[in-house]
């Protein structure tokens, strides 16, 4: 049973990275753009003369790169390439590979990403499961309207206010970038410090806006859960309040909530990209956004392709420690 | 009409979300009888004044007189936000109904697009498709490529509604008495979906929108359209924050603002209709 599951949850996750790849080769390609002759043309314009023999420059340069060839020769060779994680070059950056500029940023995406998400799935959780329990303390009750009126705005925007507040006026915080310019990326303290300072912003907006969306999901839960006739037992048989609010409520309640998180991962990167642009976070986001200014197809796909195989990765973990969660979905066909 | 109060006193979020959006109609109408619509584009005003009385959301660095971009961009960012919402509600609704009263092989194939639809990030998505497209993008096409994805996550909710509803009585008296498939969808279960469809379509407004923001601001939005998303590009590309103009980033991020919360507190009013189960929970 649990063979096949994991079998067919990564089935599906090929399907979603052999998707993705399709997509990102026949997209461009429908759209009917020249792109080596668009390039020599720019560049012809450029200089300020008219070319002659642009046609034959195209044609030599679309055997160089095998344009040329039949549309599934090219679809194969790509996805050969797109298998080895290879993209090509950047057009920007010329001698660099695609591939290298991703991995120099995938890790501040990553890293920052990884720490909000997890930091605002346990912390919604905890809050939304004390906001249904009549045991919790009252003031906790003044923390939801604000939770639920934050939940409602962009990553980005509470990112921007948050700079004004904390960064321009009341200069507490850096204002852009990862770390401070000039500095030298080493193992040291000072520098972990100083890259930690740049990270308080971005994280604090993604944090204060998707904690709220997982309190909500989870008081919801919790409050069905609450009324199952388990619960009234275990009171019944005397257990201790923290034991049925953890082992009993919680434990029930938290199981729809990681499937919510395996559904919004998606929408939280989405949001977490602009976070990255409009503070500068030298991740994946930013990284899309110059290759988006310069026009660096090779650059964008790569990216995009990356991070789709990289969300899908996370699904399918989730999907893997999923049964373990919850005991009974191994037995159900999924 | 008192009842209509009535209700409404009930359900303040509702109550707040119509608030919040009627304020917002109420300034572009106003706001269009009083500033020119032309001071949107770039050299119609001195350049970074700080709100005064002429100007009094202030000039931005290209010139442009920033009331009257908020009043023209306003609608556009709105209306890039309905089009693709209604575009994707229906698109959603028809699949949903397809996939949850037919079931069969064409539901596996429905409901398989769109659970793996939805796991991709929508916006990188979306960024591939406005950039294989040629040129720079009109507010209308825009709203087609948001729309372009806008129909998985109704699709998804609206079918377990139906694949619920399909099994009740009277769905089945209905069949059981000849009615035909098409006539049970239309007169039977529509009717029973109306409000869960408001609720939903609202969603599908407020998540196109973000959506059309988001593209926009990465610059690949209608380059010379005043949307509030390109508004807040040129902020971006400025370095608006850095540089102390404020009042740049404040007012288009406050009506964005507005329009967030409006439409979030009119889709919680809504649910509270379509569902009143959530009444005693509140």
């Amino acid at each position: 049973m649990q063979a096949t599951y994991i079998a067919r949850r990564f089935g599906v996750f090929l399907l979603i990275v052999w998707l993705a790849a399709t997509l990102n080769f026949f997209l461009p390609r429908l759209s009917g753009q020249d792109p080596v002759r668009t390039k020599l043309l720019q560049q012809a314009a450029l200089g300020g003369y008219v070319q002659g023999g642009i046609e034959e420059m195209t044609r030599e340069y679309e055997r160089r790169f095998g344009l040329d060839k039949p549309l599934w020769r090219q679809y194969l060779t790509y996805l050969d390439g797109v298998a080895r994680l290879d993209f090509n070059y950047s057009i920007a950056n010329y001698p660099r590979r695609v591939s290298d500029l991703i991995a120099d940023a995938l890790p501040w995406t990553l890293g920052l990403l990884g720490t909000t998400t997890l930091l605002s799935f346990a912390i919604g959780s905890l809050l939304g499961a004390l906001l249904a329990w009549p045991g919790a303390p009252r003031w906790m009750r003044w923390l939801m309207p604000p939770f639920w009126a934050l939940h409602a705005i962009p990553f980005f925007l509470l990112g921007l206010i948050l700079t004004y507040l904390l960064a321009f006026q009341i200069p507490l915080l850096p204002i852009f970038g990862g770390y401070s310019a000039g500095a030298v990326p080493t193992l040291s303290w000072r520098f972990a410090s100083d890259v930690l300072q740049h990270a308080i912003l971005p994280a604090l907006s993604i944090i204060l806006v998707a904690t709220g969306g997982w309190a909500l999901g989870m008081r919801g839960m919790m409050v069905t859960t609450m009324g199952e006739d388990y619960v009234t037992f275990a009171e019944a048989k005397g257990l201790k309040a923290p034991t049925v609010f953890m082992r009993y409520c919680l434990r029930n309640a938290i199981l729809p909530q990681v499937t919510a998180l395996a559904l919004a991962l998606g929408q939280i990167l989405s949001g977490a990209v602009l976070v990255e642009v409009i503070f500068g976070y030298p991740g994946i986001g930013t990284l899309l956004f110059q290759a988006i200014r310069e026009n660096d197809h090779f650059v964008i796909q790569g990216v995009v392709f990356t991070v789709i195989v990289a969300l899908g990765l996370t699904t399918f973990g989730l999907d893997v420690i999923y049964p373990w969660l919850d005991p009974r979905i191994s037995y159900r066909r999924a | 009409m008192r009842a209509t109060f009535g209700y409404l006193r009930r359900n303040p979020s509702l109550t707040l979300g119509l608030a919040l959006l009627l304020a917002l109609a109420l300034f572009v109408v106003i706001g269009g009888t009083i500033v020119d619509v032309e001071d949107a584009r770039p050299l119609s005003a001195p350049t970074l004044r700080a709100p005064s009385w002429n100007y009094p959301f202030g000039t931005d660095r290209q010139g442009r007189d920033l009331l009257a971009v908020m009043v023209a961009g306003t609608p556009l960012t709105l209306r890039i936000g309905f089009i693709a919402g209604f575009l994707g509600v229906g698109l959603g609704t028809i699949l949903a109904f397809i996939a949850a009263y037919y079931r069969g092989f064409l539901d596996t194939v429905i409901r398989g697009i769109a659970d793996i639809g939805l796991t991709v990030p929508g916006l990188l998505v979306l960024i591939i498709i406005a950039v294989s497209l040629k040129g720079t993008l009109t507010v209308n096409q825009m709203a087609v490529v948001v729309a372009s994805l806008a129909w998985l996550y109704p699709t998804r909710t609206i079918r377990a509604q139906v694949l619920s509803l399909r099994e009740r009585g009277y769905v089945e008296v209905a069949r059981l008495s000849g009615m035909s498939g098409f006539a049970i969808i239309f007169f039977e279960l529509m009717p029973n979906l109306l409000p869960y469809l408001a609720a939903t379509l609202v969603n599908a407004v407020s998540a196109a929108i973000l959506a059309s923001v988001g593209l926009e601001v990465l610059g690949l939005g209608p380059i010379d359209a005043p949307t509030l998303g390109m508004t807040l590009y040129w902020v971006n590309f400025n370095a608006a924050m850095i540089n102390g103009w404020w009042w740049w980033w404040a007012a288009p991020t406050a009506i964005i603002l507005i329009v967030f919360l409006g439409l979030f507190f009119l889709t919680v009013g809504l649910d509270e209709i379509a569902n009143p189960r959530l009444r005693r929970s509140a």
